[in-house]
């Protein structure tokens, strides 16, 4: 049942997540299936509390049982302990939920992987992923849903440190501990804010199986610490703010590829002025 | 008829609590200890109906342990008071309330010594000093009087020694040991005054 349930993910639009120095970034593909359907600004992604929000890919309906659970579990912590319920120990409560859907015979087990972001006092910035077993590990960096691959093999190369790249595969895996894994994190590239909403935008361009990528079809927000009050803010980007991002994307990959092919044309020139020289000296050569 | 005593100062919170165990008309022991440690840096200290206080304590102790053991941190001390504060306001709503007073003393790396003062009805109030029991109503004078927030360990020990000297000098129940408690940025230790 849970393979169905992955394989059903495996075809939801690309959701990622990438956790830089001042703030978590959730990236999402969103799928416009009727031009005659209301949008709203974010449509995958759902504040839990004031410090988590949380970006889901797979079945709807089930996504919103689990993100209702989630926010009556914070809220039953924050009454009992007066603080706001660490990161981790949220995503753990909603894992267990999934997990035991696995276990019962009989049951549909929740098709949602979700991507959280969060903050909190102790572990400060933070990217989970829960799938639809109910498992769960730290990230600093991933993603879920279609093109999943291409999108984390982007991440792996802009991310890894100078011998992240090759060695440290192991610790990559789901259930990887950000927190305990320090010498991985020590060796790879902590990106800002703006690199890492520069980064989701590039990498989801990629992988939308579209010719054409429009803000419609891309959702961003990001968690950040209020730079006064130090508490935790979650925000939405604007169309108009997409709109940008995008433009200078393409801009960008555009430079880039006309810079590939001249330097293509001017290989192509050399070569073929060698196999010139190289004719000419043959024929004086032969003329003697 | 039991006394706890608490104060915080510039980086500690001190706390006392006597250690007479009596009924009725019969004092059973003068050496029983009325506080449980719940983390390295918080500690509890309780009085209320005997056997209540004892059970109610260690089921808080059991329970702020086993968050620390499932989630690799400690409570902060405002989150072990707000626990314990809930839990004693369910206990009220039930069939069998606990009749439970109790002051934490904690030590937080961000806040700072911190004391909260909970009395069986679920009031929870964080303050710099305070008292449980008859005695409240002779050592609160004396610390309004000579209180200051920033005192040294010695100034605290000093007026802390005031306070239980009211309480022994003044009070018609005998209470003869009292045990003293630190907490600071190294944890929870027993002190001799």
């Amino acid at each position: 049942m849970v393979e169905y349930a992955l394989e059903a993910i495996s075809h939801a639009g690309t959701s990622l997540g990438i956790v830089s120095k001042e703030g978590v970034v959730l990236a999402a593909e969103r799928r416009v299936s009727s031009k005659l359907l209301e949008t709203r600004d974010l449509e995958k992604t759902y504040v839990l509390d004031d410090h988590v929000a949380v970006c889901v890919a797979g079945i709807v309906s089930d996504a919103n049982t689990l993100v209702h659970y989630a926010r009556s579990v914070a809220q039953n912590f924050e009454a009992t302990f007066s603080e706001p319920m660490p990161v981790e120990q949220l995503v753990t409560r909603v894992a267990d939920l999934k997990q035991g859907y696995t276990q019962f015979g009989g049951l549909r087990p929740y098709g949602v992987s979700m991507l959280y972001a969060g903050w909190d006092r102790n572990n400060g910035y933070q990217l989970y992923v829960s799938d639809p077993a109910g498992n769960f590990g730290a990230w600093r960096a991933t993603c879920v849903g279609a093109n999943a691959q291409t999108a984390q093999s982007m991440l792996k190369t802009h991310l890894a440190g100078p011998s992240g790249g090759s060695g440290a595969d192991g610790a990559d895996g789901p259930g990887a501990d950000t927190h305990t894994s320090a010498t991985s994190q020590d060796d790879a590239i902590e990106l800002t804010l703006e690199d890492a909403i520069n980064l989701s935008v590039k990498i989801l361009c990629k992988t939308i199986e579209s010719s054409n990528v429009t803000s419609e079809k891309l959702e961003i927000a990001v968690l950040t610490l209020h730079p006064v009050s130090k508490k935790p803010v979650f925000r939405a980007l604007t169309r108009e703010e997409l709109d940008i991002l995008i433009a200078r994307i393409m801009a960008a990959e555009a430079a880039e590829k006309a810079a590939a092919e001249a330097e293509k044309a001017q290989q192509a020139a050399r070569a073929a002025s060698e196999a010139a020289a190289a004719i000419r000296a043959n024929a004086s050569g032969s003329g003697n | 008829m039991e006394t706890l005593i608490s104060l915080t100062g510039k980086d500690y919170v001190l706390t006392a609590s006597d250690m007479t165990a009596a009924r009725s008309i019969l004092v059973f022991k003068v050496n029983e200890d009325k506080t449980r440690d719940l983390s390295p840096h918080i500690t509890m200290a309780f009085c209320g109906e005997s056997g209540d206080t004892v059970q109610f304590a260690e089921f808080i102790q059991k329970n702020i342990r086993l968050y620390a053991i499932r989630n690799n941190f400690e409570l902060s001390p405002k989150a072990a008071a707000n626990y314990v504060r809930t839990q004693l306001a369910e206990s009220l709503r039930s069939r069998s309330p606990y009749a439970v007073n109790v002051l934490i003393a904690g030590f937080d790396e961000h806040e700072g010594p911190e004391l909260y003062w909970l009395d069986y009805l679920g009031t929870l109030c964080k303050i710099p000093f305070g008292a449980h029991g008859f005695a409240s109503n002779f050592v609160l004078s004396t610390l309004d009087n000579a209180y200051l927030p920033d005192m040294d360990l010695e100034q605290g020990i000093a007026l802390l020694k005031s306070a239980i000297k009211v309480v022994q000098q003044r009070m018609l129940i005998s209470q003869p040991n009292f045990q003293i408690k630190l907490v600071n940025k190294d944890g929870v230790s027993v002190i001799d005054i």
